[in-house]
């Protein structure tokens, strides 16, 4: 037998030695939720646990993992009859969308900590994000922006089209690019009240670049939408997005899914709008309503059907 | 070139025959979102004014020195430097105000009124001319805004300026926020029924 050999068993030894206790939150603990209720937290536990010690708030440590230094207020610990499944209450409800940092001591026989995070899961989250923007708060219609170009280009299916895609694909380059500036020099350098002028140069400059690059690449494609890129500037959501991402700290993946449920919630509005608004031409409609009267008109119906999604929870 | 209009002919434009609002149909978001009270309108028609016309000074200042090739570029950064002084101004010395706002007051740096005026107005004419046009244009879109705030908040709440002028709320409908389209539509055919009836007068 080799030293080689000796060595590697020896490895092997220490390592099955030390992985109980590697494991040893996580085999404690079988699975964590949010509760049904949004001021609640379920935790289940792998094996039966000491009932006093579970059910004893003053063992527990909750945060937000942004905020370690505020601790959440624990209200009680239920154990349920199986001795498995322990429910969290809490005095405020918590804020499901961060993550959040449960410790739990006195349960192992050594007394260490457990700590685990509960947080729901992460794609879905996303995706809540963007059906968010989308349909739920809806740029247009519950938000009340980027309106001047809503009414000015939904008169025709074709041009609805246009606007809305035109529109997406420079909502989504300029919210990244936004997020790179802000998180990467207005933040670091405490530049903060430069938003609004960084914001509005970088997106007139993604204009200014979609329209030389579609150009001189696709020259069908830029007679196509050529025309709706000077309107896009012209356009709040353009400048709201930004502004939103920066409020609200998103990261890469959350921006780029909120510029993408705005755009396509611009492009579902404006779409809606122009098949309304083209059966209308046909119908008799007294003067004085004719035109942008009616079209306001029709948009708070629009508004008053989206109201509907507002209580629309997904993930 | 120097327009031939004299200054009160020059508020009085914006004001009436090319009121912002209810006229050329522009800067409609706010006017549909946060209208609801007279006196959100008139704080937000505070900024506009405050940012319309210092920009429209800003251009007219300068518009010798800029390249008409770039001249839409500059005109945006005006608008967001004075829109970025008004925004610190108003979260400084107006906190509550500037809260009920929320983010209607950086979105000024996109409304289509300011660049239009700009580009059609102030690049053109003299800085007097500009001055009174940039007090025109702000004052029509505050008393589009204030007339907004004024029949959603008498028919939503009964109230005006937070005081009880009816005792009762008519119809609550109009303080829901999305109630801003309807009341904006409604508002629009009411003057063009107005202007039919006007003509209709003067022919007879």
């Amino acid at each position: 037998m080799t030293t080689h050999t000796i060595r590697r068993i020896l490895l092997s030894l220490a390592l099955v030695l030390a992985l109980p206790v590697l494991a040893q939150a996580q085999d404690l603990i079988a699975g964590k939720s949010f509760g049904k209720a949004p001021n609640e937290i379920l935790v289940t536990f792998a094996s039966a646990v000491d009932r006093a010690a579970v059910e004893n708030p003053a063992n527990y440590r909750v945060y937000e993992e942004q905020d370690p230094d505020i601790k959440l207020n624990l209200e009680s610990v239920v154990l349920a009859e199986d001795g498995k499944t322990a429910t969290l209450t809490f005095r405020e409800p918590l804020n499901a969308r961060l993550p959040h940092v449960v410790a739990v001591s006195g349960l192992a026989e050594s007394g260490a900590a457990a700590s685990f995070k509960v947080m729901k899961p992460y794609l879905g989250y996303l995706l809540s994000i963007l059906v968010g923007s989308l349909l739920i708060n809806n740029f247009v219609f519950t938000k009340y922006l980027g309106l001047c170009v809503f009414f000015g280009t939904s008169k025709r299916k074709d041009t609805a089209k246009g606007m809305g895609l035109t529109f997406t694909m420079v909502m989504v380059v300029s919210a990244i690019m936004s997020w790179f500036f802000y998180q990467f020099i207005l933040k670091p350098y405490g530049l903060n009240f430069l938003q609004i002028v960084v914001f509005i140069g970088l997106v007139s400059l993604t204009v200014q670049a979609v329209d030389t690059v579609l150009r001189k690449v696709n020259p069908a494609l830029f007679n196509a939408f050529g025309v709706y890129l000077v309107l896009v500037i012209a356009n709040c959501v353009i400048i709201a997005v930004p502004l939103i991402l920066a409020d609200n700290e998103y990261n890469f993946l959350e921006s780029f899914m909120l510029a993408l449920g705005a755009g396509g919630g611009f492009l579902l509005a404006l779409y809606l709008m122009s098949s309304v608004r083209e059966r209308m031409e046909l119908a008799n409609i007294p003067t004085t309503f004719k035109g942008v009267p009616i079209a306001f008109i029709v948009a708070g119906q629009f508004a008053l059907a989206f109201l509907g999604f507002s209580g629309l929870t997904l993930f | 070139m120097a327009t031939d209009k004299t200054n009160l002919q020059l508020v009085v434009n914006g004001i009436l025959n090319e009121n912002p609002i209810f006229r050329l149909v522009l800067s409609m978001c706010p006017a549909v979102g946060i209208s609801t009270t007279v006196m959100n309108g008139f704080m937000l028609g505070i900024a506009v004014l405050f940012v319309q016309v210092c920009s429209s000074c800003t251009i007219a200042l300068f518009k010798n020195v800029i390249h008409p090739r770039i001249r839409i570029p500059t005109y945006t950064l005006t608008i967001a430097t004075w829109v970025t002084v008004i925004d610190m101004v108003l979260a400084a010395y107006l906190p509550e105000a500037y809260a009920k706002m929320g983010i209607f007051i950086k979105l000024i740096v996109a409304f289509a009124i300011i660049t239009m005026r700009l580009e059609m107005f102030a690049s053109k004419e003299n800085i007097n001319a500009s001055f009174w046009d940039g007090i025109g244009m702000g004052l029509g879109f505050m008393l589009g805004m204030m007339a907004l705030g004024f029949v959603r908040e008498l028919l939503g709440m009964g109230t005006l300026l937070g005081y009880d002028v009816l005792g009762f709320k008519p119809m609550l409908f109009f303080v829901l926020p999305l109630a801003g389209f309807f009341c904006v539509g409604l508002m629009m055919a009411f003057f063009n029924y107005i202007e039919i009836v006007y003509k209709r007068a003067k022919r007879a």
